[in-house]
């Protein structure tokens, strides 16, 4: 069919049309952030397409953790022995440390720090887009993810929830310039505000005052102060300081402590409910909580 | 749709779109080429009946969704080069292979420019020159991608 008259309306009168649609669209979207419930159905609806296009990279890894050598996976295992029995000596003390910490706080009537649940993801696709550094995972509603959920990885805070869809959901880093981290220096406990910069490796530490202290080479933990990371995670390491004295701030750069640019697998946080003395019920709480306590000793 | 077997259209469009989302190593990545794009020029110009302005807008949505971006920033940006393909495509189909090449690259980088203004109008985003890296495997990929398509519409006789 090759048609000598046209049918339908002009392309001219389509472009208008379909302009009028997208700048509706970012309208919405962007200013009146209108489509944050769409956006969960939408991300379900191309989660097909994300699966998809990442089977050819699960093949590769399928093949390449299945392809080693008996003498690699020797090594390996000595190393994770090794591995073990540090981290199993470092939680040995931790037990004995979380409980004092719960007494020296409830002692000094501050609220008591609430246990933190934890959900493996997968990272499924990365977005190409360069204004915006995003990721997928494969966890969605169904396994309890939330907007606004800390996502880690093993070294470091990686980023939050951002649209959470039935399988699948996405992840803003924190590298992303729409997006930014409460944190503290760990060695002083000055507190900063840890901004993305778009690039991958840059953190941009604003309006921090000449008279400072911090240096390169400093840890920026999260400091808990915004509500959504939980407090003391590693964010990054001071890369940058400049010592020109006539400007009004000092300009601080970082770099994520997390290896954002090759992220696998991820953590999820998701704190239980917290258990705050301050709350009405606190008697009940506290004393089942102190019996538990006690029941873990007695074990 | 069955008809004229548009669903091989509608096919290498989805590939398309996997293909712009697939993991690849950071490197690479910024090389990406645009490929829904490249596809969406060689059904406009090959069939501007089926494929139209429409079917490029809808194609930038879903990378919209896909890419997490504003949604319309994308589909926006496609439809406006589609649009200059649709208008020109009788032109365009007697030129050179490397004359067409040079001009999806031109489209290209009206594509890549008009994300990056409405970016820019919308986010703080600063120009950066690898924001038009693909512009170069896009024009490298064209004659490639022209002859595999034209291979696939003649043997399933797409009309």
């Amino acid at each position: 069919m090759n048609p000598i008259f046209k049918h339908g309306p002009s392309p001219q009168h389509r472009l208008v049309l379909v302009l009028f649609c997208s700048a509706l669209l970012i309208f919405f979207d962007h200013k009146m952030a209108s489509f944050e419930s769409v956006r969960g159905y939408l991300q379900s609806l191309v989660s097909p397409l994300q699966y998809l296009a990442n089977t050819p990279k699960q093949f590769m890894t399928w093949a390449s953790t299945n392809l080693t050598t008996r003498g690699q996976l020797m090594t390996e295992n000595q190393q994770y022995r090794l591995n073990e029995l540090d981290f199993h000596e470092e939680a040995m003390q931790l037990v004995i440390l979380k409980q004092e910490n719960a007494r020296l706080r409830s002692l000094l009537s501050s609220p008591l720090r609430s246990e933190i649940k934890k959900m493996v993801a997968e990272v499924i696709s990365v977005d190409s887009d360069p204004y915006s550094l995003q990721i997928v995972i494969n966890r969605g509603a169904g396994d309890g993810v939330y907007e606004g959920q800390p996502v880690l990885d093993s070294v470091g805070i990686v980023g939050q929830i951002l649209h959470v869809g039935q399988t699948s959901s996405r992840v803003i880093l924190i590298t992303d310039i729409s997006h930014a981290v409460p944190v503290r220096v760990q060695r002083n406990g000055l507190r900063l505000l840890a901004s993305g910069s778009g690039q991958i490796d840059r953190l941009i530490h604003n309006f921090v005052p000449q008279s400072a202290d911090i240096k390169t080479g400093d840890l920026l933990v999260t400091s808990g102060l915004g509500g959504k990371y939980p407090e003391g995670y590693p964010v990054a390491k001071v890369s940058f300081v400049s010592n020109n004295e006539s400007r009004e701030f000092v300009r601080v750069f970082s770099t994520p402590a997390a290896q954002i640019d090759r992220l696998r697998y991820l953590l999820l946080l998701s704190e239980k409910e917290p258990q705050n003395i301050f709350a009405p019920k606190t008697h009940g709480k506290n004393s089942s909580t102190s019996d538990k306590v006690q029941a873990k000793v007695a074990n | 749709m069955f008809a004229h077997n548009g669903v091989i259209i509608l096919f290498t469009l989805l590939i398309a779109l996997m293909a712009s989302i697939m993991p690849m190593p950071l490197s690479a990545d910024a090389f990406r080429p645009d490929w829904v794009l490249i596809v969406l020029m060689y059904w406009c110009m090959a069939l501007p009946g089926r494929v139209n302005i429409i079917t490029a807008w809808v194609m930038g949505f879903l990378l919209d969704v896909l890419l997490g971006s504003v949604l319309g920033v994308h589909a926006a940006a496609m439809a406006m080069s589609i649009y200059i393909i649709v208008e020109n495509h009788q032109k365009i189909r007697n030129f050179s292979i490397w004359q067409q090449a040079l001009i999806t690259g031109v489209l290209a980088a009206l594509y890549h420019l008009v994300v990056f203004w409405l970016q820019r109008f919308l986010i703080d985003v600063v120009f950066l020159p690898n924001y038009l890296y693909p512009v170069i495997t896009t024009i490298v990929l064209w004659p490639w991608v022209f002859y595999l398509l034209r291979k696939v519409r003649r043997n399933f006789s797409i009309k």
